[in-house]
């Protein structure tokens, strides 16, 4: 319960706001201005310096124009008139279509669906045009202006349809970028580059994070480079991979953790495709251990993409098998919903996490696995009762 | 710029009839007051009627037509489906008015769509049917559940999540369902019914039932591409379906007028025949849906407008002020409230006294307070109700606890 609690009644302190991110200011600042502001406002911001800064840039989407469900566009059609910011019909595989085409002429198009839930219509759209528009026309068209923005994932009380995590199916296609932040400050930076990234780009947005978390960001203009994924905490014995809302709940695994004398450390990869592969790997070779988490139904979840990887880039140096604590494989549930999420205490309870190893086994353990390689000379399943042999 | 309402909620043709509304406005002015000021004639009103005389009630407005012949306005009733039309409608009013009240103390989480002010197009359609006719519709679905002969006990259990609702707590207020009178639901997404109900026409066809399915829809949803389609193949292969617009003018918070080009939206079909119809109106929705069937069970789809309006918001979470003026809400209220309407035509036809409607309305309170303490006590489903159903039981599939290695998980 109070993980339950925890998650939707407090007012979250931003995991890894005590580390600065790398920015990259584009315009000179010696004294950041800084105001407390919550991931809606972040965004606001973001856009008003989106819309200010390319005169041919434009917002639209469904109920956009009076400030939208989640007040991310709140002032832009006051601002910059009722050509720039537009309300659309309800039609979301028609909205994308035309941000395609405005985008294909040279524009900045920042397309908004209203609920990620909402995006399967433009699903199409997306992967079919979008995605292959630079590579079938032999770089002589492309859509790079175009920028999708998505509210994501659960928010405690959405039901089927209003929390669901669709990263993963973009995740599949080359072409497109995926982009999701962890904070407010995180999403003004990466808005920025995402809509000035010459490719198109899917933003989810944390929901839940809209007004619960609250953040110091710079005023100015600034972007946050994409596929760099970044280290929010340093640790020895296990790399903990996450991404948006879920590095709040995993933070807080990482806390408990600490207690029991593991130290944590958690990587926030901002953009999933393409992802930073290097950083989670040197990560990796470093603690030997890996638990990923997202709320989207584990089978076929971006996580297994991770693991793969993982897999076959630090093959010797993992000491147990990588760990994936999220979402069950069920449609997104009503009441049960705190059964449903990854929370903190699952992630604690996972076998990466809660058997930690001494050094001294760390050799058998290498040894175990080397020979058993050579043995069955196949892809190995290390299964964690032979860890526990070991212990 | 304000949507342009031009009608009276209460054209009827006869003298005498007018007269007796004159005087039912003067008995109910004075009757505050001083009974001896009453009229004679109150002193001889029966008491509620229980026969069945067959009454005939002209509908407020005539029906528009797109490549058809409109239905006439003079509709076929009856003393008992007058009462029986403002208890049930009193009823679902009360009972989305206790929706509202249950949602702000968090006992329905989640979204809440609400329709009072929309009754009258339930009502009218449920009595222009049968139960084996097909009714799909998208969120705003309370009402439509209870037409078609659901409790009251079932929609708060859905509402607040419990497992004697009407699916199993596990739908929530977006998702009723009800099998047995053909109801296929509460659909979540905008449009996604539309295709589906033309499936289900498509099955009625084969199946010789002369039966018909409704498709509602919104007008947000009017400009979705898979209403298109499914209108398309259903004429093509002349379905059963017959598509209704429940054109409240505002989708969630954009009016109709800078969502779509042609706000006709019984014209839309092109080749489809259309009607558009008075949503306020239950005779007039009763008479359309009467028409719909036959043309839809002859010579396939046909679209019926309803153009109708709701007083809440889009959801709970809406509260319905920002994009439209409360002037305008209480203007819609006063002059056009399906209720009323059937309250004064109840009056005028002599069937109930003020007192006896007063009365039924207090009953229904009642009934619903009792539906909603039942269903508070009704328990919250089983925690293995997360994996059920998610395939045919049996059928192979597992649900993976959180490590796929161990299904130990410390629940909050």
């Amino acid at each position: 319960m109070a993980s339950l609690l925890g998650r939707f009644c407090r007012k979250l302190v931003v995991p890894g706001s005590a580390h600065g991110s790398r920015m990259i200011s584009t315009t000179a600042c010696d004294s950041e201005a800084v105001k407390s502001l919550n991931l809606y406002s972040a965004i606001n911001q973001a856009l008003h310096i989106a819309l200010e800064t390319d005169p041919r840039s434009y917002v639209f989407g469904e109920d956009v124009g009076f400030g939208g469900v989640f007040r991310c566009t709140t002032g832009l059609a006051e601002r910059f008139g009722k050509n720039r910011v537009f309300n659309t019909p309800l039609c979301e595989q028609g909205i994308v279509g035309f941000g395609i085409g405005l985008a294909a002429m040279g524009n900045r198009a920042v397309v908004e669906i209203q609920f990620a839930d909402y995006i399967y219509p433009a699903f199409d759209q997306i992967v079919n045009e979008a995605a292959k528009f630079r590579y079938r026309s032999g770089n002589q068209f492309n859509c790079g202006g175009l920028t999708i923005r998505a509210p994501y994932g659960a928010v405690g009380h959405g039901g089927h349809y209003h929390s669901q995590s669709p990263e993963a199916f973009f995740c599949h296609v080359p072409g497109i970028k995926v982009v999701i932040p962890r904070s407010p400050r995180e999403a003004k930076g990466l808005l920025l580059s995402s809509i000035r990234d010459p490719n198109p780009v899917v933003f989810f947005e944390p929901k839940w994070l809209y007004r619960q978390a609250v953040e110091e960001v710079p005023e100015h203009d600034y972007m946050i480079p994409l596929s760099q994924a970044e280290v929010i905490r340093e640790g020895n014995d296990i790399t903990l991979v996450g991404w948006g809302a879920q590095l709040t709940v995993m933070e807080q695994a990482c806390l408990d953790a600490e207690k029991e004398g593991i130290s944590c450390e958690l990587i926030d990869l901002k953009t999933l495709l393409p992802w930073d592969k290097e950083t989670v790997e040197a990560s990796v070779k470093k603690t030997g251990r890996l638990l990923i988490s997202h709320e989207a139904p584990v089978t076929g979840g971006f996580g297994a993409e991770i693991s793969a990887t993982i897999l076959e880039r630090c093959f010797l140096k993992l000491e147990a098998p990588v760990s994936r604590v999220c979402g069950l494989d069920t449609p997104f549930p009503l009441v049960f919903e705190p059964f449903y999420m990854p929370t903190k205490n699952k992630a604690s309870s996972s076998s990466s996490l809660s058997s930690p190893l001494k050094k001294k086994h760390y050799l058998i353990m290498g040894l175990h696995v080397w020979c058993r390689y050579w043995m069955q000379s196949s892809p190995l399943l290390i299964t964690s009762h032979s860890i526990c042999f070991f212990r | 710029y304000l949507p342009h309402w031009n009608w009276n909620c209460l054209t009827t043709d006869s003298q005498s009839e007018k007269s007796a509304v004159w005087i039912m406005a003067l008995s109910r002015l004075s009757s505050r007051s001083n009974i001896i000021s009453r009229p004679l004639s109150a002193a001889f009103r029966r008491s509620i009627s229980t026969d069945t005389t067959p009454i005939t009630i002209e509908t407020s407005l005539p029906f528009t037509a797109h490549l058809c012949d409109p239905p006439s306005r003079s509709v076929e009733s009856s003393t008992q489906e007058l009462l029986s039309f403002f208890r049930t409608m009193a009823l679902m009013r009360r009972m989305e008015i206790a929706a509202d009240s249950l949602y702000k103390a968090k006992l329905i989480r989640g979204f809440c769509h609400l329709y009072d002010g929309q009754e009258a197009v339930a009502i009218g359609m449920e009595a222009a049917i049968t139960k084996k006719d097909a009714i799909i519709t998208a969120y705003r679905d309370h009402c439509i559940f209870l037409g078609r002969g659901g409790s009251l006990y079932e929609v708060f259990a859905e509402l607040m999540g419990r497992q004697d609702g009407c699916s199993r707590g596990k739908g929530g207020s977006m998702h009723f369902y009800k099998k047995d009178s053909s109801f296929y639901g509460g659909h979540g997404i905008v449009g996604a019914q539309v295709p589906l109900g033309c499936g289900i026409a498509f099955a009625q066809k084969y199946s010789k039932e002369e039966a018909v399915t409704f498709a509602m829809y919104g007008d947000g949803a009017a400009n979705q591409g898979q209403l298109f389609e499914a209108l398309n193949i259903s004429a093509l292969w002349d379905l059963p379906s017959i598509l209704v617009c429940e054109n409240n003018h505002y989708g969630m918070g954009t009016a109709e007028w800078r969502a779509a080009k042609s706000p006709s939206y019984y014209k839309r079909g092109d080749y489809v025949p259309g009607l558009k119809v008075d949503g306020m109106d239950a005779f007039a929705v009763k008479q359309a849906c009467k028409f719909a069937k036959e043309h839809a069970l002859k010579n396939g789809p046909i679209i019926l407008e309803m153009d109708t309006y709701r007083y809440h918001g889009h959801s709970m979470s809406d509260p319905g002020s920002t994009y439209r003026t409360r002037d305008e809400i209480s203007g819609v209220r006063q002059e056009r409230d399906p209720i009323e309407r059937i309250k004064k035509l109840v009056l005028s036809h002599d069937l109930a006294t003020e007192k006896e409607l007063k009365d039924m309305e207090k009953e229904i309170r009642k009934e619903v307070d009792d539906a909603i303490a039942k269903a508070k006590d009704c328990p919250m489903p089983e925690p293995s109700e997360l994996f059920t159903n998610v395939y045919v039981k049996g059928f192979g599939t597992e649900s993976f606890g959180a490590d796929r290695k161990e299904v130990k998980a410390a629940l909050p």
